[in-house]
């Protein structure tokens, strides 16, 4: 349960990435799953040839997701606006091989650990039968912070108004004075940075990242996001959390083997009673 | 020189003109209206002077300055404000943000203060509904919160587009009224886009008709009510 709620964690921070973008422009960003592998690098490579401390690391890796985020977005995404989602779902798969591949160019293709790097040592404690490190309650800790944080921009701030409304209609928001190109900018980095926290819990919790980690947890992350209702951002939290929980329960009770596919299944079964997801809105324009 | 000016406008859908290059201005302090049938052209022209058409001809000049390639978020910063056909409203969005947004772009929190005053003065249905979201309120209600918002702006130019749209006619007249109120005494301008010419001629200066992407006629409104055309074709009123 408690690993469920961990790895949940995670697939929530990746999910909030996916359901952003796709809340502003309609369009499944595939390569997202390479972001947050390519923010486990960055933050691997500062902690471990730059020698920072992983409180100077984190921070640091994330806001250079976050422009990397930016620039994808810039080059991948800008120019093809108003193609139709097909030519966008090409070009999100080319930057996706492309991340990958560039990851497998400088890091090379094996698997690195974080153990001895990251400053980090493992300390257990017990409750009763409750098993807990420090590594799920930090893991826990922080991916709960920020998604307070984001809610809060989100709901409070100025910005965050003027992103929701530019998810609405991005003509509309125009003519209120938004730029909003500046704002799609703006998603796309807080969604890279949440990815690069993700990478980073990750591979410090598996104590492992390799170029292609990205295609399974983007996956799953993506099912989250949807499961949750693409488009919605309590949504992708909670899908998150749901889809981890009810991986690790199955993988734990009834089978490791089949730990993909209950994740999976969850996502169908709900799908089958809510095609929208589960907070999800159907979209009704009253006209 | 005219608040706006506009010169040779051309727009087009794919292949298909939506404007042939029209001509038109509107002085300050004026409120000009533009009717005709739907497919003239009318929404066209308001989405090409706030930059959400792209034009392929013409020039657009306001206060002087050429804004005809300028983006559109910096032609709302220079002081044009659209309220667009079918309000355009957030539904996602209580009331007061809504408001707040039309506001984006200024940083004098006082002022700000003084045009949410305003804006529950001339609509005070607003004020109680100010935390609601936009989404649940009745289609008059929402149009009172589309011009609301566009006037936390505080624009040199008001650009409207069919107010009247899908408003019984007690609120369509009620609209009107605020519309009129707000050229007369706050000395604002506005160029409205309009089906019902029967309102348009009535909030007006002055009048322009367009058909099939070209203004084919323009005058003082007060003239145009008793020419037979108009009366005919656009009133409805028989001899």
């Amino acid at each position: 349960m408690i690993n469920g709620i961990t790895v949940g964690g995670s697939y929530a921070l990746i999910a909030l990435g996916y359901t952003m973008v796709y809340g502003i422009l309609r369009i499944v960003n595939f390569a997202h799953g390479d972001v947050f592998m390519m923010g486990s690098f960055f933050g691997l490579f500062c902690m471990q040839f730059l020698g920072m401390p992983y409180y100077v690391a984190f921070p640091i890796a994330a806001i250079a997701t976050a422009i990397m985020g930016i620039i994808m977005e810039r080059i991948a995404y800008r120019p093809i606006r108003t193609a139709d989602s097909l030519t966008v779902m090409i070009s999100a798969l080319g930057v996706s091989t492309f991340l990958g591949n560039l990851a497998m160019v400088l890091w090379g293709s094996g698997t690195h650990a974080f153990s001895g790097f990251s400053g980090i040592t493992v300390s257990v404690y017990k409750f009763d039968n409750v098993v807990l490190s420090n590594i799920q309650i930090g893991f826990i800790v922080l991916s709960v912070l920020l998604m307070m944080a984001l809610y809060f921009i989100v709901n409070k701030t100025k910005i965050g108004i003027a992103m929701r409304a530019t998810s609405h209609n991005i003509k509309t928001a125009k003519l209120m004075g938004i730029n909003t190109d500046r704002i799609i900018s703006f998603t796309f980095g807080i969604g890279s940075a949440l990815a690069c926290v993700a990478g980073l819990l990750v591979g410090i919790y598996y104590d492992a990242v390799y170029p292609l980690i990205g295609y399974s947890y983007g996956l799953k992350a993506f099912a989250a996001a949807v499961l949750g209702g693409i488009g919605s951002i309590p949504g992708a939290m909670l899908g998150g959390f749901v889809m981890g929980i009810v991986e690790t329960l199955g993988a734990s009770y009834i089978s490791a083997g089949y730990r993909d596919a209950f994740a999976f299944a969850i996502l169908i079964i709900v799908l089958i009673f809510r095609p929208a997801g589960i907070l999800g809105k159907k979209e009704i324009d009253k006209v | 020189m005219a608040l706006l000016e506009i010169k040779d406008l051309q727009v087009k859908y794919g292949v298909i003109p939506a404007l042939k290059g029209i001509s038109f201005e509107v002085e300050l302090g004026e409120a000009v209206a533009i009717i005709g049938a739907n497919g003239a052209g009318k929404t066209t022209t308001l989405h090409a002077i706030s930059g959400i058409a792209d034009k392929c001809g013409g020039q657009v000049f306001f206060n002087g300055e050429d804004i005809t390639k300028m983006p559109a978020h910096k032609i709302v910063s220079r002081g044009i404000s659209q309220v667009q056909e079918g309000r355009g409203v957030f539904p996602n969005l209580s009331v007061a943000e809504n408001l707040s947004l039309g506001a984006y772009l200024r940083n004098d929190k006082a002022e700000i203060a003084k045009d949410y005053e305003f804006v529950y003065e001339v609509f005070p249905r607003l004020l109680e509904r100010q935390k609601q979201m936009a989404g649940t309120l009745s289609g008059g209600e929402q149009q009172m919160l589309a011009i609301g918002r566009s006037l936390m702006a505080r624009p040199k130019l008001l650009l409207l587009d069919e107010p009247s749209m899908g408003l019984s006619p007690l609120i369509t007249e009620n609209i009107f009224k605020t519309i009129k109120k707000l050229n007369k005494e706050r000395q604002m301008t506005i160029l409205v886009v309009e089906q019902n010419a029967q309102m348009a001629l009535w909030v007006s200066h002055r009048t322009y008709i367009m058909e099939t992407g070209n203004i084919v006629y323009g005058g003082a409104s007060k003239e145009l009510k008793n020419q037979d055309f108009i009366r005919k074709s656009y009133l409805g009123q028989k001899d």
